[in-house]
């Protein structure tokens, strides 16, 4: 098993509104413990609203108004150490950001400047990460590290808009790569590319990988992608993570109900028997139901489903579940 | 052959570009396609490649350059005028279930608009029958729907409640645009499911206009893919998804991402550029990507070829398979 | 009203409210006037405030105090018709060109912009020199809001240019709505805070440029209004000769009506943002 190199501990996030003077609680991120090792692809799953981006940017500690840290921790490891990451300073946390861990958000396009061509991006970065290199140098570096990855040199003194979506997607991650990161977050890269473009931004994610031997984590809810190309799948629901597992197992032998139906809802080619989602509609993460979340749509659910949230039941080193249906018994 | 609608030589130039440097671009070319009764046809392809522009067509929102539309069925018999649609039995329902409605008002008011719009009810009471019976169509109940903002309902409702808006006035024909790209991989099978439910329950044909080849491989009969405004491959959906013949619609089914771990992608692509470039292109456009391409594709357009029941645009394919 | 208590969180509209609540009832009680306005010498001149005459007297012979609710109730009147008759036709140029766009679009902008290029003042002083004998409240208010409209209705017609776009657009097409309603029913929750901030605006510009129209002794100096009734204060050089309260009380009024117009304005078209409303419905 490899070396652990980011963990969260009791995680609690929740978004505090205040909407004409009532106040709104939005509980995203509801007791996470997590450990992401190194090397690995690690996919969180979910639908919309489950709390997935909001875990995302509290792994990359950029939590700010109206999200607040309610409870719990989160841990940077590496070389035997662990950071506390809301014990950092603004100016380390600023460092960490894209040298130690790098955030690809969703829509990415924003990432980069629409009125700077993309070497002048790339020297925007370097010059506010590495001191000490010129213009040229910075170009250099920027135009190795794009043909290394597979990509034209000519896009280097395009614009962003004069690249197609893919292609710009494929740009973010380079970027995010550039300083060797010992983590890449993606947030949804390839919800909103086509299905040819998406192999492509996957398999540039699957070389990056390859090449840095770091670790990325990988939001989407689109389980055919997980499967392609994730090590580890961590699935979502209502502001907890329900089951984390091995991809082989995940959709091989999905524990939770919740896992199951999400594998079975998916459509396979050569099979044209009628499949069903998930009934019904995810809660409100501002009124959650108790227990355990997922109980009121759950075909299988327990008296004690209604009352207590389930702890994990770990059952092999890489298969855990929380759910009163698992364990003991 | 008894068909709903039938698009035939269709064809949208956009000139783009300003007085100095006009480039016209045939975002729909020369198009030609049927639906039947009681058949859900796939309308698929990429972002781009003009399946969108059909759709908007075909609902009269965008005027064609040169071609015909032509639906049947209804009183009005044969008809090509596009006021006719809506009272004909043709609905639609788009791809942003929030932008689908005013997010100031009221859903419930569009729906009691179509019914007044139509005359589809006598009075107040047999309306909100109307309602509550298509509204049960699709899975929701009257209560937990009237008096609420579009904000207050999850997309894929938003999407169901958009249909249930498009079956008030028992259409004959259901445009779908792209109706689950924007709801979650997971949620799309529910959605999907009304459109095969409502098929075999009340006769109803749908155009499903999609880029998620795997959702079209389980709902629909009959599949046209499309790339840069032609349809390169079309037929019945068993033979064209399992079966691709053309070089793009290969591409497009090897780039499925299968949800098992066990098929992963073996080997490598690489992607184009920038899209213009293909559309420009003379002869066949996928020329610049396609493994097989001989200096005859790069020149000369192909022809439509037929094997039985399934169209193919290719020079290569009438070699290698007779 | 839930809708109230609402908008009285916001400090700026309690200070409005009360304003204008003030300068209603002050407005009203003209109607109870002991004298009549137009008369001179109706009570002893300069005198200063007491408890018979509340803002003491000014140099024509009139009580201020009561001048002064005349005058705030004619400058709300020309205001009010100034800016009403023109939201009408700035929503009906903006929404006719923005829906229906071609050519019947180019020809409303042009007539449009050339009101807003052409140096109004001079246009006004003009106008007003030639109709000064039949100068009442209402050929004032009507002459000011032809030219009030045309800033607005380009933005209106900008908002309908957007929102023509959207998809929603579509499904009122494809649910049988004609035109008109469309128009009506859709898009005009989504204008209606930009013609309230923008009637409220007009409001103030009105009284504004009344009050520099009768400085420049333009308008039939009889008829009390603040503007007028600062144009006698000044002609008697109150200023220098430290009658304060007569000059003062137009100036302390139309400042406070300002502030509270501009208050106003602000605070309700942010509680009418189609962002922050879409926010609250969630939130019943």
């Amino acid at each position: 098993m490899n070396e652990t190199v980011l963990r969260t501990e009791g995680l609690k996030a929740f978004y505090v509104l205040d909407v004409f003077g009532t106040q709104k609680v939005v509980k995203a991120v509801n007791e996470v413990n997590i450990e992401i090792r190194e090397n690995e692809v690690y996919g969180i799953a979910g639908e919309s609203g489950c709390g997935k981006t909001t875990l995302l940017k509290a792994l990359v500690a950029a939590i700010e108004p109206p999200l607040r840290l309610i409870g719990g921790k989160v841990y940077y490891c590496g070389y035997g150490k662990e950071i506390d990451v809301s014990s950092l300073s603004a100016e380390e946390k600023r460092r960490l950001r894209w040298e130690y861990i790098s955030y690809v958000p969703q829509g990415s396009m924003s990432v980069l400047n629409p009125v700077m061509k993309v070497k002048e991006t790339y020297r925007d970065f370097i010059e506010s990460h590495v001191s000490g290199k010129t213009r040229e140098e910075a170009y250099e570096i920027a135009g190795r590290q794009i043909v290394e990855l597979g990509l034209p040199r000519k896009i280097l003194d395009t614009y962003p808009h004069q690249l197609s979506g893919g292609m710009r997607q494929r740009v973010t991650i380079a970027l995010a790569a550039l300083l060797r990161p010992r983590i890449i977050v993606c947030d949804e890269p390839t919800t909103a590319l086509d299905v040819v473009v998406q192999r492509g931004v996957v398999q540039m994610l699957r070389d990056v990988q390859k090449y840095l031997e770091n670790t990325i984590v990988l939001v989407t809810h689109d389980m055919g992608v997980q499967a392609n190309i994730a090590d580890r799948v961590g699935i979502m629901y209502a502001g907890k993570m329900v089951e984390e597992a091995t991809t082989e197992r995940i959709f091989g032998r999905p524990l939770h109900p919740y896992t199951q139906y999400l594998i079975n809802s998916l459509p396979r080619f050569g099979d044209k028997t009628t499949r069903e989602s998930v009934p019904g509609s995810p809660p409100s993460l501002i009124d959650l139901p108790s227990g355990c979340p997922f109980h009121p749509r759950c075909p299988y659910v327990l008296d004690i489903c209604t009352k207590q949230m389930p702890g994990f039941v770990r059952l092999e080193p890489n298969h855990r579940v929380a759910c009163w249906l698992v364990g003991e018994g | 052959m008894e068909t709903l609608l039938e698009v035939n030589h269709l064809t949208k130039v956009f000139s783009l570009g300003s007085i100095f440097s006009r480039v016209r671009i045939r975002a729909v070319d020369n198009v030609s396609f049927y639906v039947k009764p009681a058949e859900i046809f796939a309308l698929a392809g990429e972002s781009g490649c003009g399946k969108t522009t059909t759709a908007r067509m075909i609902l009269g929102f965008e005027e064609p350059t040169s071609g015909a539309i032509v639906h049947r069925g209804g009183q009005g018999g044969e008809s090509e005028n596009k006021k006719v649609w809506f009272t004909e039995g043709v609905q639609a329902i788009f791809q942003d279930p929030f932008g689908t409605f005013n997010p100031l008002r009221i859903v419930d008011r569009y729906f009691f608009e179509t019914i007044g719009n139509f005359g589809l009810a006598a009075n107040g009471k047999e309306a909100v029958k109307l309602i509550e019976e298509k509204l049960n169509a699709v899975g929701l109940s009257y209560d937990e729907f009237s008096g609420k903002y579009p904000s207050e309902f999850s997309g894929g409702q938003l999407q169901r409640i958009s249909i249930a808006r498009a079956l008030l006035t028992d259409p004959t024909l259901l445009i779908a645009d792209e109706p689950v790209s924007m709801v979650d991989a997971s949620l799309r099978m529910s959605i999907v499911n009304l459109f095969k439910k409502l098929k075999e329950e009340s006769g109803l044909s749908v155009l499903y206009i999609t880029h998620d080849l795997a959702t079209a491989y389980y709902v629909s009969d009959r599949i046209a893919i499309m790339f840069r405004g032609n349809i390169v491959e079309m037929g019945p959906v068993e033979r064209v998804l399992m079966d691709p013949q053309h070089p793009y619609t290969r591409l497009l089914r090897e780039s499925i991402p299968e949800a098992d771990p066990k098929k992963r992608w073996g080997s490598r692509i690489t992607l184009s550029d920038t899209e213009h470039e293909e559309y420009l292109r003379a002869g066949c456009k996928f020329a610049g990507r396609c493994s097989d391409a001989t200096e005859m594709c790069k020149t000369e357009s192909p022809k439509d070829v037929y094997f039985d029941d399934v169209l193919v645009k290719c020079h290569q394919c009438t070699r290698k398979y007779p | 009203m839930k809708v109230l208590r609402d908008l009285f969180r916001d400090y700026r509209f309690c200070f409005s409210f009360g304003v204008l609540v003030i300068i209603l009832i002050l407005a009203f009680l003209s109607n109870f006037s002991p004298y009549d306005p137009t008369l001179w010498n109706v009570v002893p001149k300069d005198t200063k405030p007491s408890v018979q005459y509340p803002l003491g007297t000014d140099s024509n012979g009139q009580d201020i105090f009561w001048q002064a609710t005349y005058a705030v109730r004619n400058s709300l009147i020309i205001s009010l018709i100034a800016a009403s008759v023109s939201r009408v036709i700035a929503v009906l140029v903006g929404m006719v060109a923005g829906y229906t766009r071609g050519n019947t679009d180019r020809i409303l902008m042009f007539v449009s912009d050339g009101l807003l290029v052409i140096p109004l003042f001079l246009i006004l002083v003009m106008l007003a020199m030639m109709v000064r004998q039949h100068m009442s409240l209402v050929v004032l208010g009507l002459m000011l809001s032809a030219f009030g409209w045309a800033w607005d209705a380009r933005v209106i017609r900008s908002v309908i240019l957007s929102l023509r776009e959207r998809e929603f657009t579509q499904t009122a097409i494809l649910s049988g709505t004609g035109t008109l309603k469309l128009v009506l029913n859709e898009y005009m929750p989504f204008a209606m805070p930009l013609v309230f901030s923008t009637l409220i605006n007009n409001i103030s510009w009105a009284i504004g440029l009344e009050m520099t129209l009768a400085l420049l002794g333009l308008v039939d100096v009889n008829i009390p209004t603040l503007g007028t009734m600062l144009n006698w204060a000044i002609i008697y050089q109150s200023m220098f000769l430290g009658r304060w309260n007569w000059v003062l009380t137009p100036v302390v009024i139309s400042v406070l009506m300002f502030i509270a117009l501009y208050w106003l304005s602000v605070s309700i078209s942010e509680y009418l943002d189609p962002r922050t409303r879409i926010q609250r419905v969630g939130a019943q």
